[in-house]
């Protein structure tokens, strides 16, 4: 599939826009953490799939996570919501205005505990959202407490035990009936881009969550989400590669060691087999491969489940083509036969 | 003459002789779940047809089926429509709650009961007809199943016949509550003239009351005032609507629907130019509502007082980042669970200081369902004008209950969409946008919405300055503070100003708001005739109060603050507007058991608070309706 695309100068990209308005504020989380090298890939990707910011509205809850989305897209509207509820309000904004892209940032905490009912909700309505956990097993901002994606066993800075086991977000989604689940690493670049660049072509909720450790309050030995046990635990499912539809690209693969998808907007999914009878579309391998790998203490990455198929939430509910949020009065007000009418069957 | 002044001596033939013409109560004690509704519906729109103000009220249980219920039809001549006290004919039907209901009666009242129940012994002074409902319902429904639900309508017969409703009247009700079922009419029908023949044959006419054609409701119609609010909000324009089932809000949204999926359905495409989402709880609906209209949408919730204490940190959060919202409180009895089903005025504070820090919302307050119907589009317009939350405070007695009212009229003003940013705004603003500048110097800012093509912004509920950029900089908090403050008072220029009605010499001022207006009304007519006192009387109809509010208290040495909760709400919301003299001139009148405010609870009140009446020895509750011991949810 090819596009026509504005000539772009030397650093613009396809829809003739510079890296400038892809960028967010100064930072103001630890040098090193995680989170930060996600922004950069969300920026990276956004901008490489010629997303324009203006069209774009950033979402967060509370914590280190949700700060983060005042650092990328500086263009974009930005909404940072209440703890754990920002699932609330990115789903009256993308059904105020459909035509909107909607990335929303979460962490642990925020989805895994007090936010936990709106994500179930959340991953049931298939929203267009791509939904990311920045995922350190811990609050940040409160200086290093455990939270529920913790694992059994992982041990605390003070020295504290983890005795509760962790939900894994993922498997959980998969169960709701999410269309794409996934698992990176902030420091897996290649693969965190691609993932995201596919999150943008899926129709629907893209969850992502992104293993993403804390250096100041989990970084050290005794814990699960350190950057050394998680590069040691990272179980890659294969290459991730990603083809937007823009780019008139055809791809030799072998049907027998890679997956194929196409996704919404017909840009295509490479997803290398980590098995031979591993099928991504088939959520329960993909929740058996999430039992399996956590079993064995490691974290399975890379595109777990999609379904690039099912109607999402908009879809669902029918609504007309332009934003609601911009409709003029005589669409959105009934005229005087309507109410003529309604009294009567009152009398 | 009402039926109070009936002696308790007289006789039931001399009360044969007395005639109490359009002005009388009537209550029909049911089991919820027998399908009485549909039997009352008919009864109160029969009345209504034959021209007679008239109301009905429905105090039901927390419950589907199986516990009492009872329904109270108001027939009035001169429009007095909120609840009365007394009960003046009863139709007892359920026997777990016969006998309580009729030793509670005024003497000189009538009672249709099932016969079985053996009421006629309980008193000497009341008329008393038996009625064999289980023999007369079995002939004209030969179903077994359904006779439960038909044999209500026997009573509608009954009635037709004692108080002389038309016949005719009553058929023409059925039929128009009824719609297209024509299984159900025919029985339904057979039922009624079941009713009535054997009151024609079997019962002589005893008591007093009769109901006589009169011309009062010509044109009217009957709703409800969660309808006429669903209503409003549909020719509004709200486009988003996210919510979740609770006593008494439901029918709300409910109706929403309903009137959305006809009417707001694009003829062309066939599909919808709104979103309905049930939501997973309170929080979420809120959250949804926020979203929407930060996004641009005009997007409501509906609710009731647990709701609402849900709600509070996203109130807080709309408050705090300017993002409008308009939630329909519809009052029940709290706290915590309370009484789902029975009414109040109670979320008053709850709702105007909602949420933690210094917050205040605006608060609109209907006291009809006509105001329900107007105040729904005032609060979209002020919502968005102000870019807050506004609070439409309904109550259960409005919210279900069924009320006369002249038909909606079209909206004579198009919707407001409040200040947008725009580029000549921005240049005023020197060329760079800042989206709590406050240019206008009334504390309203300019807002961009995503997708419009304007400078982006980040809404946030933490500390942020004046271009919306985090900062905890204590000049910055404290302007911003301030300037929230100045919009509240730009919002007393913009909200419904109060109804006032002055008597010239008149002592006492009353203050009331919402669904105590109706019983207030009926009060000061009760004062003048029967006490020769004259009253004043300011309807607050929103909050933040408008300047009438001090210069009415500041007229009158005595104020009466007529409110349907225990602490004097609204009165302590009025008393940080005044000063300490001020204050001392408020008095409290209020009424907290659950049922709706009536008239004589107020005279009474205010006759003792006067040093005109003796205070009452013991608090007499009149009318124990409730189920009691038995586990409703």
């Amino acid at each position: 599939m090819s596009v026509t695309t504005p000539q772009p100068g030397k650093k613009a990209n396809r829809i003739g826009l510079e890296m400038q308005p892809y960028r967010g504020g100064k930072t103001t989380l630890c040098a090193g953490c995680g989170h930060n090298a996600i922004s950069e890939r969300i920026i990276d990707a956004f901008f490489e799939m010629g997303v324009d910011p203006n069209q774009v509205i950033k979402l967060s809850g509370i914590g280190c996570s949700s700060k983060s989305p005042a650092y990328f897209l500086g263009g974009a509207h930005g909404f940072n919501a209440v703890h754990g509820r920002m699932p609330s309000v990115g789903t009256g904004a993308m059904l105020a205005n459909r035509k909107m892209i909607a990335i929303g940032v979460s962490g642990d905490g925020d989805t895994g505990a007090i936010g936990i009912g709106q994500f179930v909700h959340l991953m049931r309505r298939n929203l267009p959202i791509i939904y990311i956990i920045e995922d350190n097993g811990c609050y940040g901002l409160t200086k290093g407490q455990f939270s529920p994606t913790a694992d059994l066993g992982s041990k605390l800075k003070t020295g504290v035990i983890n005795d509760l086991p962790p939900i894994d977000t993922c498997a959980l989604a998969i169960e709701l009936g999410a269309t794409f689940v996934a698992r990176s690493f902030s420091g897996d670049k290649k693969q965190l881009l691609s993932i995201l660049k596919a999150s943008l072509s899926h129709r629907g909720t893209s969850m992502i969550d992104v293993l993403s450790p804390c250096v100041t309050f989990n970084d050290h030995d005794g814990s699960t989400k350190s950057y050394a046990y998680v590069k040691d635990h990272d179980e890659p499912l294969g290459e991730v590669s990603f083809v937007p539809f823009f780019e008139d690209i055809s791809v030799e693969y072998d049907a027998g060691t890679s997956k194929e998808v196409t996704l919404h907007d017909g840009s295509r999914l490479y997803l290398k087999k980590v098995a031979e009878d591993y099928d991504p579309t088939d959520r329960i391998a993909a929740m058996r491969l999430l039992h399996e790998t956590s079993r064995r203490g490691e974290f399975a990455t890379g595109v777990l489940y999609i379904e690039p198929d099912r109607d999402d939430f908009i879809e669902l509910l029918n609504l007309v083509d332009e934003p609601l949020a911009t409709l003029p009065v005589e669409r959105i007000r009934p005229d005087q036969a309507a109410l003529d009418e309604i009294n009567e069957s009152l009398r | 003459m009402p039926a109070s002044d009936v002696a308790v001596q007289e006789t039931a033939s001399q009360a044969a002789t007395r005639r109490v013409v359009n002005d009388f109560s009537i209550q029909v004690a049911t089991v919820n779940g027998s399908g009485s509704q549909t039997a009352n519906l008919v009864l109160l729109r029969s009345i209504f047809q034959m021209g007679v103000p008239v109301s009905g009220k429905n105090l039901f249980p927390s419950n589907i089926a199986g516990l009492p219920t009872w329904y109270t039809i108001r027939a009035n001549q001169d429009g007095w429509i909120g609840r009365k006290k007394e009960i003046d004919f009863l139709v007892a039907m359920n026997a777990e709650t016969a006998k309580e209901d009729v030793l509670t009666l005024e003497a000189g009242a009538a009672v249709v009961y099932d016969e079985p129940l053996k009421l006629k012994e309980l008193r000497g002074d009341l008329v008393f007809y038996p009625v064999p409902f289980d023999k007369l319902v079995a002939p004209v429904c030969p179903d077994a199943k359904l006779r439960r639900l038909v044999r209500n309508m026997i009573y509608d017969g009954i009635l037709s016949r004692l108080l002389n409703a038309d016949m005719g009247q009553m058929e023409k009700a059925l039929r128009k509550q009824l719609g297209k079922k024509t299984k159900a009419i025919e029985l339904n029908l057979n039922a009624l003239k079941a009713g009535y023949e054997f009151a024609s044959q079997h019962l002589e006419k005893r008591d007093p009351f009769w109901l006589e054609p009169m011309d009062k409701t010509g044109g009217m119609i009957l709703v409800e005032g969660n309808a006429a609010g669903a209503l409003g909000c549909v020719m509004a324009g709200c486009t988003v609507v996210a919510w979740y089932p609770i006593t008494p809000s439901s029918s709300l949204p409910e109706a929403i629907i309903g009137y959305m999926r006809k009417y707001r359905t694009d003829k062309a495409t066939g599909k919808a130019t709104f979103a309905i989402v049930q939501a997973e709880d309170e929080i979420a609906a809120l959250g949804m509502v926020l979203g929407a209209s930060w996004a641009g949408a005009r997007a409501m919730t509906s609710t009731s007082g647990p709701g609402i204490s849900l709600m509070s940190e996203f109130a807080g959060l709309s408050y705090y980042a300017e993002v409008p919202g308009v939630i329909f409180d519809i009052q029940r009895v709290g706290p915590s669970t309370g009484l789902p089903t029975r009414t109040a005025q109670g979320d008053i504070t709850l709702a105007a200081l909602n949420s933690h820090g210094d917050t205040k919302h605006v608060l609109l307050i209907p006291a009809s369902v006509d105001e329900c119907y107007q105040m729904a589009m005032d609060a979209f317009d002020l919502a968005e004008r102000l870019q807050t939350l506004v609070f439409v405070m309904s109550d259960l007695d409005l919210g279900m209950n069924t009320w006369m009212s002249d038909p909606f009229p079209y909206p004579t003003r198009s919707i407001d969409r409040g200040k947008l940013l725009t580029p000549e705004v921005v240049k005023r603003m020197g060329g760079q946008f800042g989206r709590y500048l406050d240019i206008d110097g009334d504390g309203i800012p300019y807002r961009s919405i995503p997708g419009d093509g304007m400078p982006a912004y980040f809404a946030r509920g933490s500390g942020h300055n004046a271009r919306g950029q985090y900062s905890e900089r204590p000049d910055d908090y404290q302007n911003n503070l301030d300037r929230l403050a100045r919009k509240f008072e730009t919002a007393k220029t913009l909200v419904p100003k109060p109804i006032l009605d002055e008597q010239p010499g008149a002592d006492i001022g009353f203050v009331a708001f919402g669904t105590s207006h109706w019983a207030v009304e009926e009060s000061r007519d009760q004062l003048a005739r029967e006490n020769g006192l004259k009253t004043s009387y300011l309807r607050l109809r929103a909050y933040p109060f408008t300047p009438e509010l001090v210069a009415f208290i500041e007229r009158y040495p005595r104020i009466y603050v007529v409110e349907q909760n225990r602490d004097a709400q609204m009165l302590s919301l009025i008393k940080m507007d005044l000063t300490s003299a001020q204050s001392g001139r408020c008095r409290s009148v209020l009424h907290y058991n659950g049922l709706p405010i009536d008239a004589r609870s107020i005279t009474d009140d205010v006759l003792v608070q006067e040093g005109l009446k003796a205070p009452e020895a013991q608090h007499v509750v009149e009318f124990a309706g409730g189920a009691a011991g038995v586990g409703g949810e």
